[in-house]
């Protein structure tokens, strides 16, 4: 159990000489804390798992340092760490059985023969293992033996931190609902750091109580479901997060207005410091824009269609060439195939090159 | 709805019938009555029924003595080339790198004594082993080792055995070597992180998922070995006296050396079913160790859970479009 901290952590799989964009992880510097529930969120290719193999060291950094507790453990292998990991495949010993592969880090570390079976005991009871101890691990099905490679990473009492690689790939959905519910008891019942990699938004924001979210190499926002949802730190953010994603625009924005086109949207805020130069554009979520009958001083924007989910309508809706989604009330329809849009101006941000500028009061 | 009976249908299957009658059945049938007639030559045969037979398995006739050594001879020689050619292949194996161009030419220098035809094979240790001008044979005698295969026993017997380790341990490297390559990356990570010795990952991960592979190159080199002529001929002659003639070798002394048709049919009928047998009892252990797993994994429903749970890959959440 401890506090793992990134200090101006890189890696590079081509080298520190390669140039900065093709990193596969851009430098950052953050800190994990003991007992969270994390969330490493990201689209295929965007680096999470190189991040986590870099924490559990199969893949040593090209730059930076990794502490546990603040003792600098990078140059120190996988064995050295202290770190439970689980794959995204199953991985279990062929030859032993349940019990066995349950049994396998702690007697590699040479833990007394009583306490290997007590601890073995407990994990299998917390993950429903019990039945199967004497088995062969072979004949199990995929998710039976995904709670056996858990199990592995679990076992040891002494873990700084349980990372996941998108575990639950191979998992039917129903079986998934049910094997996250247990990692979130076990995470409450073992106050374990945990880290879990996925690209799913849903399993992220379920599972984690700090949801980080990493796009091409970077590590773009990381917070609570609550303030990814609220306050995008990166465009990008705000289009992965939620569904639909964020309505990002090109727009001008002076003081506390926003003008597309020719016309002037309301800001809650005053953006007076803009950096100059820079690519300018407003995001608001669709559930803080109303689609409505089409009234002077309101932007006009053109229906493609209206989506309706059962609980919500969304209007999918086009200003120029900018398609948008927005929230469309009961009973409203359209004559002429066209609406106006109502922007609540406390959910209307501003992003400069795709960053969040916050505004002054 | 009743069957057309159209008996024409037997015709399509004459050219295979033909073919195997030939190429088999014709050949082996007529060692089958060899092996139970005795001839003087001239083409004169006299009916002997199982008496071939009787005296092939009785010790104490000439024939019998003689079938029983040899077999001895070759049950141990390959006993002592799997003992040390199969965990030679693995530690081979083993040390192979896994990429790179090293990969192509270690494959290329393993792959180089399997092509070499096995009279040559011969020929090469015949005179590589020779005191006079052999290097090996030379340069073991002129630092003091007495060592002769045409004269000494134990001489020609390590030599014949080094001489097959060198020829085929490759086989067994190469087998060991593809059945490495496929475990995927994540068990030795899943291990590395399990905090598993060199030792433990050889035995959990390395050693079981190689076994399917070790099964077939213990099979092809005790059939192999248990077969071999050519290379032991060349080099040793069966010799000295009789001390590393195997039982081809022995056959080939009663069929064309004494022309004894009836003893040699009878022995190469033997011979020919010891090595069907020892096929067999290799295929059902291959197919029932794959067998018996998956028919335990069907009649337990696994775990209260859906038996469907399998490997299904779950469609990725899909990627959106004109992300900035």
């Amino acid at each position: 159990m401890a506090r793992i901290d990134l200090v101006d952590l890189a890696h590079s799989y081509g080298g520190n000489d390669a140039p900065q964009d093709s990193f596969a992880l851009k430098p950052v510097t953050m800190t994990w804390r003991q007992g969270g529930a994390y969330a490493l969120l990201g689209p295929s290719g965007c680096g999470k798992t190189t991040l986590l193999n870099v924490i559990s060291g199969i893949i040593t950094p090209s730059r930076g340092r990794i502490l546990f507790d603040g003792d600098d453990i990078t140059p120190l292998s996988t064995q050295k760490r202290n770190i439970a990991q689980v794959f995204q495949f199953p991985v279990i010993y062929d030859t032993m059985t349940v019990g066995q592969n349950l049994a396998f880090p702690l007697k590699n570390r040479g833990v007394p023969r009583a306490e290997i079976d007590k601890r073995v005991a407990e994990i299998g009871r917390l993950l429903d293992l019990e039945p199967y101890l004497n088995r062969k691990a072979t004949r199990l099905t995929a998710d039976a033996k995904q709670k056996i490679s858990l199990g592995r990473g679990l076992v040891r009492s002494d873990v700084a931190a349980v990372l996941f690689d998108e575990p639950l790939t191979v998992i039917d959905p129903e079986l998934k609902w049910q094997l996250r519910s247990k990692l979130k008891a076990l995470h409450r019942e073992l106050d374990l750091t945990m880290i879990y990699v996925t690209h799913d938004q849903t399993e992220a924001l379920t599972f984690a109580d700090t949801v980080v979210v990493m796009h091409d190499g970077r590590v773009v926002q990381s917070g609570t479901p609550a303030e990814l949802f609220d306050k995008p730190a990166h465009t990008f953010v705000g289009y992965f997060i939620g569904s639909p994603g964020m309505n990002i625009l090109p727009a001008e924005v002076r003081g506390r207005e926003a003008r597309i086109g020719g016309h002037v949207i309301a800001l809650n805020r005053s953006y007076d410091s803009l950096p100059a130069g820079a690519k300018i554009e407003i995001g608001v979520r669709p559930e803080f824009v109303d689609a409505v009958t089409p009234a002077p001083g309101l932007l006009t924007a053109k229906i493609d269609r209206i989506d309706d989910l059962g609980r919500i309508r969304f209007a999918r809706v086009r200003v120029g060439d900018a398609k948008l989604a927005a929230r469309s009330p009961a009973g409203f329809t359209s004559s002429d195939g066209t609406a106006g849009l109502k922007f609540d101006p406390s959910h209307v941000h501003v992003y400069a090159d795709s960053l969040l500028v916050e505004g002054a009061a | 709805m009743d069957k057309t009976v159209n008996q024409k249908a037997w015709f399509l299957v004459a050219p295979v019938f033909l073919v195997v009658a030939f190429s088999a059945v014709l050949p082996l049938m007529t060692v089958v009555n060899y092996s139970m007639q005795d001839t003087f030559g001239n083409n004169q045969f006299f009916w002997n029924g199982v008496g071939w037979f009787k005296e092939l398995l009785d010790p104490s006739t000439d024939l019998g003595g003689r079938f029983l050594a040899s077999l001895g001879r070759n049950l141990f020689f390959s006993l002592v080339i799997l003992a040390i050619e199969v965990p030679l292949g693995i530690v081979v194996a083993l040390s192979m790198p896994r990429q790179g161009w090293t990969v192509a030419a270690c494959l290329v220098i393993l792959a180089l004594p399997l092509l070499i035809p096995w009279n040559v094979v011969g020929t090469i240790w015949q005179i590589f082993g020779r005191p006079d001008i052999g290097l090996l044979g030379y340069v073991l005698n002129a630092i003091g080792i007495d060592y002769n295969y045409v004269s000494n026993d134990i001489d020609a017997w390590v030599t014949v055995i080094v001489m097959d380790v060198w020829h085929w341990t490759s086989l067994v490297a190469l087998l060991c070597y593809a059945g490495l390559k496929s475990i995927p990356e994540a068990y030795y990570q899943a291990a590395q992180i399990d905090g598993a010795s060199r030792w433990a990952v050889f035995k959990a991960i390395q050693l079981p998922k190689m076994n399917r592979v070790l099964l077939i190159a213990v099979l092809l080199r005790f059939m192999d070995s248990f077969m071999i002529y050519t290379e032991p001929f060349v080099v040793t002659g069966g010799g000295p006296g009789n001390s590393t003639t195997f039982v081809s070798i022995e056959l080939v002394k009663i069929a064309l050396g004494q022309f004894d048709l009836g003893k040699a049919a009878a022995l190469s009928l033997v011979y020919n079913l010891i090595i069907l047998i020892v096929c067999w009892i290799f295929y059902t252990v291959m197919t029932n160790a794959g067998v018996e797993r998956k028919v335990q994994a069907e009649s337990e429903p696994a775990l209260d859970f859906k038996a469907s749970a399998g490997l299904k890959p779950v469609p990725a959440l899909k990627p959106k479009e004109g992300v900035a």
